[in-house]
């Protein structure tokens, strides 16, 4: 790993934990950020040169402070807000300083963001961009809507927590079921925005699946019985257990039915299953526990070399009814199609409405799989070159030319 | 922190408080909700309001005066008093909110005040 990446990785590992800490205590996320991005531009010409400091949260927050002096100077923020920050970045460096844990306060951001008070469509990409460090754009292409109103979302939903004085504090237990749901979408949102990253180019993507397991982890010790948080960490653990097994040594796209069960990490499938079951104990299906119970039935491979298509098309019958998302759509189209044949799988696939798949990229890659089985190859090529024409990724496009025999 | 409770009531509310049938539960609901924001040493100031019939809605168009009876807008709910407190965050301002007395047609929003233009 060169330097660049090294530091990317240090500074990512810190941002949503300082950007919490300075949050919680100023209550002013907006001026917080601020403060931040300025301390992480300085650290990325900085630390190139004199290497990662031993104590990067101390660093980072002494830049932060600096800033926040500035821009009280300048009257860029709110003047109120630049005497708290001032005092906590004084109280945060005592912290790091000292040979203290730095006090992880992530959670509390995360449940003031999925406040019921905070306009429910803001609430999990608020989370995302806080605590996860994504950007408005990257947000915005994952939600389907536009930069700039994603943007404005964001910024009115940090407007409201500033001027409203919203505490951030954990909630009450009887306040925690409702506003979960938000928190475990943004924790799976932010597995799945490091998890697309099949060629694993990016390190700060493969450092976003692993901070939200790491959250999911967290999440899991403040509410220790809770089926959902059970099933979301065994759902990522499932996932991430595959990685490696994701491309060839080369470096190739392997899909997930191709793929070399002992490339798969054992350790990940044993603890996600173990978390599987004891989610199944507290009787209370949900669509994490269904997503992670279909991701189950793929790792059965490892043991029994086959895959039960038949069970994973009526789990998705159950995650459809849940929570029929564009994902679990294609997703039933798929099992179905290997359980009870093409056609059968394409009837699904092809009720799911055209508003919707657009420009979903996993429609038109299975799409082309399944014309191309059924024969229909004028009909599979074009689909083929709609799935190429949406990949992000290098390794997976290179998949489908090679599917299409557009190359050999 | 302070907040303002705007306590919004409907046609059934406001005929209540004078409804023989009715006004003694209307009246009887407000002084323990009172006296628990004085208790628990929140309560900063307050009013209740006359009907929406009572009221008088004055504009200023091109300098001129425009004087209209009636409220300022013409909504099934409207606003029949209001509570200021004093709380550390909008979680407790809520929990105040949701104790005051219920009613089908009631409904209460919070906003934090203006710190005071000086």
């Amino acid at each position: 790993m060169d330097a660049h990446r090294t530091i990317e990785r240090a500074a990512r590992d810190s941002y949503g934990r300082l950007l919490a800490f300075l949050a919680a205590r100023s209550r002013d996320v907006a001026a917080a950020e601020d403060a931040l991005a300025d301390a992480f531009r300085a650290a990325l010409e900085t630390w190139p040169r004199t290497g990662v400091p031993e104590k990067p949260e101390a660093w980072l927050l002494t830049a932060a402070r600096r800033r926040a002096i500035d821009a009280g100077r300048h009257a860029r923020v709110h003047a109120e807000a630049v005497p708290t920050l001032l005092a906590v970045a004084d109280e945060a460096q005592d912290l790091a300083s000292a040979d203290m844990m730095f006090p992880d306060e992530r959670l509390k951001l995360m449940f003031v963001c999925a406040h019921p008070a905070i306009d429910a469509a803001a609430r999990t990409p608020l989370m995302l961009q806080t605590v996860l460090g994504l950007d408005a754009a990257r947000i915005a292409s994952a939600f389907l809507v536009q930069p700039a109103a994603m943007g404005q979302r964001l910024t009115r939903a940090k407007a409201k927590i500033r001027d409203a004085g919203m505490a951030f504090e954990l909630p009450q237990p009887k306040d925690l079921p409702p506003r979960l749901h938000a928190v475990l979408e943004a924790i799976y949102a932010a597995y799945g925005s490091g998890w697309d990253d099949v060629a694993g180019a990016d390190p700060r993507r493969k450092g976003l699946a692993l901070e939200a397991i790491d959250l999911g982890r967290l999440l899991l010790q403040l509410m220790p019985g809770e089926p959902e948080v059970q099933g979301l960490l065994a759902l990522m653990l499932h996932c991430e257990a595959r990685r490696d097994g994701r491309r060839t040594p080369a470096g190739d796209y392997v899909p997930l039915s191709e793929q070399d069960a002992a490339r798969w990490s054992r350790a990940m499938i044993v603890e996600a299953e173990q978390l599987l079951m004891a989610a199944e104990k507290g009787g209370r299906i949900g669509r994490f526990q269904l997503e992670a119970a279909i991701q189950s039935a793929h790792a059965q491979r490892a043991v029994t070399g086959h895959t039960d298509w038949e069970a994973i098309a009526l789990l998705y019958e159950g995650l459809v009814r849940l929570a029929p998302t564009i994902g679990a759509l294609v997703g039933r189209a798929a099992a179905v199609a290997e359980a009870r044949g093409a056609a059968t799988g394409w009837e699904l696939l092809n009720a799911i409405p055209a508003d919707a798949t657009r420009s979903y990229q996993p429609y038109w890659a299975l799409a082309a799989h399944l014309l191309k089985r059924m024969q229909r190859l004028p009909e599979a090529e074009e689909a083929y070159n709609r799935a190429i024409g949406l990949c992000e990724d290098p390794g997976m496009r290179e998949f489908l030319m090679r599917r299409a025999g557009q190359v050999p | 922190m302070n907040y303002t409770i705007l306590i919004y009531e409907g046609a059934g509310d406001f005929a209540a408080r004078t409804d023989p049938q009715k006004q003694q539960a209307y009246w009887a609901s407000w002084p323990p909700y009172l006296k628990a924001l004085r208790d628990a040493g929140v309560f900063v100031s307050g009013a209740g309001l006359q009907p929406p019939e009572s009221a008088t809605t004055v504009k200023l168009r091109d300098g001129q005066r425009l004087v209209q009876d009636g409220p300022y807008a013409d909504t099934k709910e409207q606003l029949g008093g209001l509570v200021v407190i004093d709380v550390p965050d909008l979680d407790t301002a809520l929990d105040w909110a949701a104790r005051c007395p219920r009613s089908p047609e009631r409904v209460v929003e919070v906003r934090p005040n203006m710190l005071p233009v000086t």
